[in-house]
């Protein structure tokens, strides 16, 4: 019996089957491609991207696709934490005012307590670790809803923002300008060359280690993979940890873009709910268990191409809001439907 | 008592409590090495509670518990399986969203440092899943997408292969059809015959439990009231012990009626 099982496992393929003509592997390959669901966000991004420019020829200038990517980037490397949160079956909408305290931190560590610039931004990123293992103690261990939970910490960090910085925006501290400021935000492609790392990273780790696997299991059945052994609370902490610290390296590469550290960054609740939005766009279920952070990169695409097109057409900011709350709920309603084709489409 | 030098497993005195409700009161309990124990009694006896606190899961409220002779304080999941014991949970413990080989590897993934070996883990399954004849052509599929005794025999074969001493079958036979059941008692029987690993099954089909167990246990109000080898007892007797219980307060219920209705 082992002999017959041998051959395709020696030659380490995943399908078995003798070759096929050309024809039908492309229609298994179009239907195996249009099975994933980061296809269709893919479709909707090119499709955005043929209309808008067709629409205005300056859509596809450098400075254009410049905008566009300093639009996503922040925000598709806070989805991506969302992603991995929401797999694991919990919430975190305190993520954006994360994003706008570290860059204070940096500033009050570097300009109040002559901390150097690299341990400084170090530091900020550590204190967002904290604040996403108190998320996670205080849902899992007191067991107060992640939703709620995190509600909570929003307007805690927020009253500590305001206060500790009494609502005023101030310079980036100087010790970092120059190659710290180039290299982490304000260089023209630095964002996107960060985001495009960090969705690297997080999409092998969600998809090819074992705490992705462990997340995905947390989140699809947490009785069964508590049964199985798995340490949820370890998990579902360790992914408050890393959605808050990617919402503080967020911020920074945000006020370093800017040149300025402002309370307003992402205008508080806007970052969360974009980078939520993003993820459901691209395929996530608010109900754990699946997601992907490829898909929370495209739905960001989509929604920053969505807005600078808008721009550029001269349609007025307030449609966009409409347009956004259409392709959440149409992408919503498509995913159900969609993914109940996949579950009838094999055995 | 008197048996065996080394016992596989030995339960003394477990009691756990959810709250108000009393599910183990005073258990005590022997697995021999290479034995099979058969484990029957009504729903919500007790039975899954017991098997959860020997694998781990739940902490007994008073009791303890003896791996090969030694007390054990079993710590979490993780720790009963160091020391030898694996479960099939009557809920299986799959995850749906995973694949058929993930499942089989959950918690227990090989790794090729820091990814997942997904290509081993993948021809092992397979290799499992035919050894055992089960038949699940593409182990990469969602188990999601499986029948009912097909992911019962994805939880089967994952225990079965875990290198485990001591295992613990919570009503692995539930969701099988005539040709599966056979297929997973044919396998007991294998894994009996080989004398390395002792089994606690909990089955409601009392057929299957002689067949397959060299000794039955029937777990009632929260204690041991039944130990017999399976030689010297019969469906019969199983059955009205369980059932002369019920006919037993049917009886008073009755007579309690016709005392408040004249
Ligand atoms: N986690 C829990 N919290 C509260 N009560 C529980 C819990 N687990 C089990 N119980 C209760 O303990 C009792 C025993 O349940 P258990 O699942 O062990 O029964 P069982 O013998 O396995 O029944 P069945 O044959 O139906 O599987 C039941 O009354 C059940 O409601
Ligand atoms: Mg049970």
């Amino acid at each position: 019996m082992s002999d017959t099982i041998a051959s395709p496992a020696a030659t380490g393929a995943d399908q078995p089957e003798p070759p096929r003509p050309a024809r039908r592997v492309l229609r298994t390959a179009t239907d195996a491609f249009l099975r994933r669901r980061e296809a269709s966000v893919l479709l909707v991004a090119i499709g955005l991207v043929v209309y808008f420019q067709a629409s205005t020829p300056i859509f596809l200038t450098t400075d254009n696709l410049r905008n566009i990517a300093q639009a996503t980037a922040p925000t598709a490397i806070v989805a991506v934490g969302i992603v991995l949160l929401l797999v694991s079956g919990e919430i975190d909408v305190s993520v954006g005012m994360v994003a706008a305290l570290a860059p204070y931190l940096m500033h009050y560590a570097i300009d109040l307590y002559s901390i150097p610039a690299i341990p400084a931004i170090l530091l900020a990123l550590v204190i967002a670790a904290g604040i996403g293992f108190v998320n996670g103690f205080i849902t899992i261990r007191l067991k107060v809803p992640s939703f709620v939970t995190t509600l909570g910490t929003f307007y805690l960090l927020y009253g500590v923002l305001l206060t500790t910085s009494h609502a005023y925006p101030v310079a980036i501290p100087e010790p970092t300008k120059g190659n710290i400021q180039t290299w982490l935000g304000a260089g023209d492609w630095a964002t996107l060359a960060w985001c495009l790392l960090v969705v690297a990273i997080f999409h092998i780790v969600l998809t090819q280690t074992r705490w992705g696997l462990h997340t995905i299991s947390v989140g699809g059945n947490p009785l069964g993979a508590t049964e199985a052994g798995i340490r949820a609370t370890r998990v579902k902490t360790g992914n408050f940890m890393i959605v808050s610290v990617l919402g503080a390296f967020a911020g920074l590469l945000e006020a370093f873009r800017i040149n300025s550290i402002d309370p307003n960054i992402g205008g508080g609740t806007r970052i969360t709910f974009t980078a939520i939005a993003a993820a459901v766009i691209g395929g996530t279920a608010l109900a754990g268990g699946s997601g992907t952070v490829i898909g929370a990169l495209l739905g960001m695409l989509v929604l920053a191409e969505l807005q600078n097109g808008f721009n550029l057409l001269g349609i007025s900011a307030n449609s966009f809001f409409l347009i956004q709350g259409i392709a959440i709920l149409a992408s919503m309603i498509a995913n159900q439907y969609l993914s109940r084709l996949r579950r009838a489409g094999r055995t | 008592m008197e048996a065996a030098p080394t016992q596989a497993l030995r339960v003394e005195n477990i009691a756990k409590r959810f709250g108000a409700l009393t599910a183990l009161r005073d258990v005590n309990l022997h697995l021999n090495q290479g034995e099979v124990l058969g484990l029957i009694g009504d729903n919500g006896a007790g039975k899954s509670t017991l098997i959860k606190i020997l694998s781990g899961f739940h902490k007994p409220d008073e009791g303890r518990i003896l791996v090969e002779g030694e007390e054990v304080a079993l710590r979490s999941v993780e720790h009963a399986r160091q020391v030898g014991i694996d479960t099939v949970y009557q809920d299986l413990a799959l995850v749906n969203e995973l694949s058929v080989y993930h499942n089989m590897f959950l918690n227990r993934e090989k790794i090729r440092w820091p990814l997942l070996n997904n290509r081993l883990m993948r021809r092992l399954a397979k290799q499992h899943l035919d050894d055992m004849g089960v038949n699940i052509q593409d182990v990469t599929v969602e188990v999601a997408k499986l029948s009912g005794g097909q992911r019962q025999a994805i939880a089967v074969a994952r225990s079965v292969y875990s290198d485990a001493r001591i295992l613990l079958l919570d009503e692995p036979l539930a969701a099988m059809g005539a040709k599966e059941g056979t297929l997973i008692l044919d396998l007991i029987s294998d894994l009996k015959a080989r004398g390395t690993v002792s089994i606690i099954i909990i089955a409601h089909n009392y057929a299957q439990v002689l067949q397959v167990c060299d000794r039955v246990n029937v777990l009632q109000h929260g204690e041991i009231t039944f130990d017999k080898p399976t030689s010297q007892t019969s469906q019969q007797e199983l059955t009205d012990l369980v059932v002369a219980e019920y006919r037993a307060g049917r009886a008073a219920r009755a007579a309690n009626n016709r005392r408040s209705n004249p």
